[in-house]
């Protein structure tokens, strides 16, 4: 399959005229979604898509255009297309597509035949089998909004003139589920899931009982009193920080002045506690994936090491105009955009506690298991941060009663500074950074 | 973009084993953007995306499958996959007689953007890109983007529905990063209509420039926004997105039909202050979220959601309302053929009132004045939502004092829409949003005039 995607690439390739750059990034996918409601599927949806990028740089220039058939005459079209395209930008002196760098391509391992081969009545039963785990889970669960199985086959092919030639193909899939618990006319809603590259590694059973234990230890919840009050982050919330911080991180982000950490290289901007990994070699991350958006080997970067900043993440542009290499952290929004740069799989270097022990040793402080607004409250250029929560206020080293309708409002740097400790419970989510537990000092908290 | 013969005959292959129901959604879609980042214009792109969705429903469950193979094989083959996931009880062929449905567009295209040269569309980007950088020393950074689209769909389905729609849309926007002694602050405009390049005639982009340049600049010496409960007042056109978190996703039929609605079961109840109406339209000329049908043929509709305070109706597509037996609101939308539709909302607003604007401020004594929202988020089921503030200040003894760093505000929907008490008579639309749901992107608009909110719970660091 995959040979037919580089066969397109160098088809594309074959086009170039002398003097200018071209680079063809050919994908195909297959999707299946099912969703169960009533103990009866509610839509079962499969899908394939494919597409090509054509990106090319003629006289320092960049064009970009796509299509989404590969015959010959459309594939011809879009380069002309992304040629003429680039006669309109401006001339670059740093721009220029990724050269082959010598790292080898690491291998991950990431397409499981198993799911390619798993029937769709399987799949089928799975997402049944969820929403009846969930509503059995409790007698207080009132309804689903969704209970869901969704799976991804997706295979690419990059190919360019300046002899990158690489393909790759992973699967993943998931099992994800809103659900509600009710008393009296309080409603309140709690989410579950779990991953992996194949159904047999899904857990069901876990992901019933997750949304069934955040929806139901809500009930009750009062809005709490305007208070700074130290915060336990519940993985998923510390994965979503992670999420924002990455972009500070990004080398272009930091050449165009948008980065509040530019110029602070080997500064101390988070407490010694915090290293910060960005490795999609790791097979466990959702995320990983062998080479990155420009077709060069993805690599292991330490962005913050023992709280000191060390290294900016950079595609092949950035590196550049940084005068660096890249780091192997070109991104692309599929076949339909050029590439940017960004983290793929961030994480932190978990610490020895547990969630139990953080909350004992917090004492008084309130433990967030969701935000909500994190597009909209926080500002990754600024480093204002504010966004809407709901958790547990902890008493006494306890996890006390629930709280919801707040804000916990920092700024990101004062939050990194913050953290007082690092949990053990590193867990890898369906986005590009896993989750700890974080304990950081100082949040202000707005409700009454 | 189909012979009827080939979408009449897919229908009918749709249903071969026995479904209730089967659709066509052929969507061609063109579009070019440009990007000015940095003081370069970085890159142009175009695209073309065309394909065709195919649903078909057996009870209450709903296969679907698409292509970008418009053949008739290749329909043919979606059309398979899609029954199979439907899996009916079998029941042989049956012929589709379409009639072919018009519907009024909101407005006419003056000037198709593909008939505009590149070349102007650069123009705009480095005009732009002059004037913010002219608003002052501190403006350290400015990107702007062009965008246009042009959609044509087609929709056929097993009740003999065939109907068509040719959408064009234009897009600018500029950001701005101003930098100073209390670090870097942010500041953006954008405009979008269901319009080809008049928008041009519509918006000096001169003045689009200045006025994100000065958010920025504004903001750097803005002091963190205050916490706690509070009176918010909204500008006029600036908070549109209050009410689309606030109580449209909640009335929203798929939501409500699965109990996950603070609004279920409260139709012909008082659910907001007597001053109160909020209206959904798809009809609204020029506006974002316009269209002459929705994406499963239905014309659109201009639908009152609240009147008077007083819950009217819900918005439906056609599975939910054939569901109940009546008919599709006109709200039925996807994000592109390779997704199913859903329940989404239009251009959401809140209709104007007696007050005067002014006086609204003047008679706050204490609380925050927000001329800009950014996005939200509302959690349906409990009501609770947020969004962020992007222009705000503090009202202090009646008047609009300093200018706050950005900040969320939190409410629960049900409660805010009864604490309105004061709207004034100055509505506006806002900019264009994109609003998501259940992973689909779909542009809407909204609008408001000034209005104020007696309490509201707004996320700042300051005590």
């Amino acid at each position: 399959m995959s040979d037919a995607l580089l066969d397109i690439g160098d088809r594309v390739v074959a086009m170039a005229a002398p003097g200018e750059q071209v680079e063809a990034v050919v994908s195909r996918g297959r999707d299946t979604e099912i969703k169960a409601y009533d103990g009866e599927i509610e839509s079962l949806s499969s899908a394939q898509s494919q597409g090509v990028g054509i990106r090319v740089i003629a006289d320092g220039r960049q064009g970009f255009a796509y299509a989404a058939t590969f015959d010959d005459e459309v594939l011809a079209e879009t380069l002309v297309e992304a040629r003429d395209n680039a006669g309109f930008a401006t001339p670059d002196e740093f721009l220029g597509l990724a050269e082959p760098d010598g790292v080898a391509v690491a291998e991950l391992h990431l397409f499981s035949e198993a799911l390619e081969s798993f029937p769709t009545d399987a799949k089928v039963e799975l997402a049944i089998e969820l929403e009846r785990a969930v509503r059995a889970a409790d007698p207080r669960i009132s309804g689903i909004e969704s209970a869901e199985y969704v799976d991804v086959m997706a295979e690419g092919a990059i190919v360019s003139t300046t002899g990158i030639r690489t393909m790759g193909r992973e699967t993943a899939c998931y099992v994800m589920t809103y659900a509600m618990a009710a008393d009296g006319d309080e409603v309140q809603t709690g989410f579950g899931f779990s991953v992996g590259r194949e159904p047999g590694e899904l857990d069901v059973a876990h992901a019933a009982a997750q949304a069934s234990d955040r929806a139901t230890r809500m009930l009750g919840a009062i809005k709490p009193p305007s208070e700074r009050l130290r915060v336990v982050l519940d993985p998923w919330v510390t994965a979503q920080f992670l999420g924002i911080l990455a972009y500070t991180l990004d080398g272009e982000a930091v050449l165009k002045g948008r980065s509040l950490f530019a110029e602070r290289l080997g500064d101390e901007v988070a407490s010694p506690l915090i290293t910060l990994v960005d490795d999609p070699t790791d097979p466990q991350a959702f995320t990983a994936t062998e080479t990155d958006g420009e077709g060069l080997a993805t690599r292991r970067n330490v962005l913050i090491e023992g709280g000191v900043l060390k290294l900016f993440v950079q595609n092949a542009y950035s590196a550049r105009r940084s005068g660096t290499v890249s780091t192997g952290s070109a991104v692309r929004g599929g076949f339909k955009s050029t590439p940017g740069v960004g983290c793929m799989a961030t994480s932190l270097l978990p610490g020895t506690a547990t969630q139990a022990e953080l909350v004992a040793s917090v004492g008084d402080g309130l433990l967030v298991q969701d935000v909500a607004g994190l597009h909209s409250g926080v500002n990754p250029i600024s480093g204002d941060f504010s966004t809407g929560a709901e958790g547990l206020r902890i008493r006494g080293g306890e996890l006390a009663e629930p709280v919801r309708e707040f804000t916990i409002a920092s700024t990101l740097q004062k939050m990194l500074k913050g953290v007082t400790a690092v949990g053990n419970d590193l867990e890898w989510l369906p986005m590009s950074a896993s989750g700890v537990s974080l304990v950081i000092d100082e949040v202000t908290i707005s409700g009454v | 973009m189909i012979e009827e013969a080939v979408i009449s005959r897919t229908l009918g292959a749709a249903l071969r084993t026995g479904g209730d129901f089967a659709e066509i959604f052929v969507e061609d879609k063109r579009s070019s953007s440009a990007l000015l980042d940095d003081g370069k214009v970085e890159e142009l792109t175009s695209g073309r995306d065309r394909g065709a969705g195919i649903r078909v429903v057996v009870g209450d469950t709903t296969g679907f499958a698409h292509t970008a193979d418009l053949t008739e094989p290749g329909l043919a083959a979606a059309a398979e996959a899609a029954a199979a996931a439907a899996r009916g009880g079998g029941g042989g062929t049956r012929p589709i007689d379409l009639t072919r449905q018009s519907a009024p567009s909101p407005n006419v295209i003056e000037i198709y953007p593909g008939d505009v040269p590149k070349a102007r569309k650069v123009e705009l980007l480095t005009r732009a890109d002059e004037v913010a950088r002219q608003q002052g020393g501190a403006i350290s950074q400015v990107s702007a983007s062009y965008g246009d689209s042009r959609r044509r769909i087609l929709v056929a389905n097993s009740d003999g529905l065939l109907a068509a729609d040719d959408q064009v849309k234009t897009f600018f926007a500029v950001s701005c990063v101003a930098t100073g002694d209390t670090g870097m602050q942010t500041g953006r405009e954008s405009v979008g209509h269901t319009v080809g390049f008049e928008l041009f005639d519509m918006y000096d982009i001169d003045e689009l420039a200045a006025r994100a340049a000065h958010r920025a600049l504004t903001k750097l010496s803005a002091r963190p926004a205050p916490s706690g409960q509070m009176p918010v007042v909204i500008g006029s056109g600036g908070g549109g997105v209050l009410f689309h978190e606030a109580c449209g996703h909640g009335l929203e039929a798929d939501l409500v039909g699965k109990s996950a609605s603070v609004f279920k079961g409260r139709v012909g109840e008082l659910v907001a202050s007597p001053t109160v109406t909020i209206v959904d339209d798809g009809t609204m000329a020029r506006e974002w979220g316009a269209f002459s049908i929705d994406d499963e043929g239905h014309p659109a509709q201009r639908n009152v959601l609240i009147e008077n305070g007083i819950l009217t109706d819900y918005m439906w597509d056609l599975l939910r309302a054939r569901k109940e037996g009546r008919q599709s609101s006109g709200n039925g939308r996807r994000q592109s053929y390779q997704h199913l539709p859903m329940v989404r909302m239009t251009n959401t607003y809140l209709l104007g009132g007696p007050d005067d604007p002014d006086e609204i401020v003047a008679s706050t004594d204490k609380g925050v004045y927000v001329k800009h929202l950014g996005g939200g988020q509302v959690n349906t089921a409990t009501g609770d939502f947020v969004f962020g503030m992007t222009e705000a200040y503090l009202i202090e003894n009646g008047e609009i004092t300093e200018p706050l760093r950005e900040g969320n505000l939190i409410g629960n929907g049900p409660e805010v829409l009864t604490r309105i008490d004061a709207l004034a008579g100055d509505f506006a639309m806002g900019p264009p949003g994109t609003c998501g749901k259940d992973g689909q992107g779909v542009p809407v608009g909204d609008g408001v005039p000034t209005l104020r909110v007696s309490s509201l719970t707004v996320g700042g660091t300051a005590a």
